[in-house]
């Protein structure tokens, strides 16, 4: 009963008129992009080799959804349906540049550990999709609230998977020792098949929690 | 009736609008990266002089100041008079005596996801590349990027031998990396397993630079003088 109110208000926060904070809630919890949705595994699976790493990427990719959302929902009632998706991979593409000058400009060092992945950022389908499947069809306010829960959705998801890398990768946890010096670091964790380890043992427990509920 | 009319009417929007769509777009966003680029210039060139100050400290231990020279047409080294030179620019670190303990070097070479900068530091004195430093590397995480990290290969370049033959006009043995737990002379580089790539493209970049730079900077080591300011 509880969770069809909960579905109930979703709905009508959706097509109420005024910004409902279940734009914003649903982006946490309910909807969330990694652990629900599943998209955007490319830097999940990539970037999240540490807890630093993985925060700083969410965080980009936060500001690039929340630019785009609020650029694509004041545009669209001006952009044709024709040339929709070259507009929003447009409007991505320069967000993402200006992040990236962004970052630099804030520390090189930063920069230099995200290294390719924030070009990827342009090619997240997580940010074409709330472009395509919200902001186009939302005001702007409704827009906002949709980036930012999906933004710190997606964060959140990251810090979980590089939290857990970091700490049997390497022993630590934001470049801090946390274990005795004569543990062994279980170095299957910061290579790539220990990004898809984490993100089903997270998949497993976020299913199960929901089931609960 | 209406609906055959309504078809037309909501299938397409004009040629005009489209373009008009995209032209809009395109200049918005042209406007937002030259404008971010122009704001964020200074700052990133500040924060990359710093990371090369550092480093230069990094891959010269021991100096206490440093000037950066350049590379003019007569095979010859001069200080730096302008900051935007096309001219190649080395710089030489001295110890707190004034004299001169070496030079670092940037050089650059395909890695294996992009181009890889360096910087290393050539002691004259021993002949030896003391130190290594990457600037600009975007290696796979956890697996390339192991040549900034992994101790036992930035031990190759403590004292990584580039000795000049007798006539001092060329290198005695280019620099090579040979595969991990294999190096037997002075000269090679002890590469890393699960980052082949990226350590020999190390490797094959300090090969050819130090080729080229060694012999001219041991020719011209009298010209790398601290400056002092007559008061």
């Amino acid at each position: 009963m509880a969770d069809n109110n909960k579905r109930n208000a979703g709905f009508l926060g959706s097509i109420a008129t005024a910004p409902s904070t279940d734009e914003f809630i649903k982006g946490l919890w309910r909807d969330n992009p990694v652990f629900v949705q599943v998209l955007g595994m490319c830097p999940v699976l990539a970037v999240s080799n540490t807890a630093e790493n993985a925060l700083a990427m969410g965080l980009a990719t936060t500001f690039v959804l929340l630019m785009s959302n609020i650029l694509v929902s004041s545009l669209r009632n001006f952009i044709p349906k024709q040339v929709r998706i070259a507009s929003y991979i447009l409007i991505i593409a320069t967000f993402v540049t200006i992040i990236d000058y962004v970052i630099q400009a804030i520390s090189i060092e930063l920069h230099k550990s995200l290294g390719a992945f924030i070009s990827l950022i342009v090619v997240n389908c997580l940010i074409l999709s709330r472009a395509e499947a919200f902001a186009s069809k939302n005001t702007i306010g409704k827009s906002i609230l949709d980036a930012l829960g999906m933004g710190v959705g997606f964060t959140f998801a990251l810090f979980c998977l590089g939290a857990v890398r970091e700490l049997l990768g390497n022993g630590s946890l934001f470049d801090y020792s946390l274990f005795p010096a004569n543990f062994q670091n279980w170095i299957v964790m910061i290579l790539p098949a220990g990004g898809f380890f984490t993100l089903a043992i997270w998949l497993l427990l976020f299913n199960s929690m929901k089931k609960k509920e | 009736m209406n609906e055959s009319k309504s078809i037309p009417v909501s299938s397409s929007a004009s040629s005009g609008k489209m373009l008009q769509a995209m032209v809009g777009i395109g200049v918005l966003c042209a406007l937002l990266i030259v404008l971010t680029y122009e704001g964020t210039f200074d700052r990133i060139e500040q924060n990359k002089a710093v990371a090369l100050e550092q480093a230069i400290f990094k891959v010269l231990p021991g100096i206490t100041q440093t000037e950066a020279y350049q590379f003019n047409e007569n095979n010859a080294f001069s200080l730096l008079d302008s900051e935007n030179t096309d001219r190649e620019i080395i710089y030489a670190g001295f110890d707190s005596n004034d004299q001169l303990v070496g030079v670092a070097i940037t050089t650059s070479g395909q890695g294996y996801a992009d181009i890889l900068r360096i910087l290393y530091g050539y002691d004259i004195e021993k002949e030896a590349i003391i130190g290594i430093h990457v600037l600009e590397s975007k290696e796979t995480p956890g697996l390339g990027d192991k040549i900034e990290k992994d101790a036992n290969f930035l031990e190759n370049f403590k004292a990584l031998d580039v000795s000049l033959n007798e006539n001092k006009s060329e290198l005695n043995n280019t620099v090579v990396t040979v595969k991990n737990g294999t190096k037997q002379n002075p000269w090679e580089v002890d590469g890393i397993t699960g980052a082949t790539i990226s350590s020999r493209a190390i490797g094959d970049m300090l090969g050819l630079s130090t080729k080229r730079w060694v012999p001219l900077v041991f020719k011209n080591k009298d010209s790398f003088k601290i400056q002092k300011v007559e008061e």
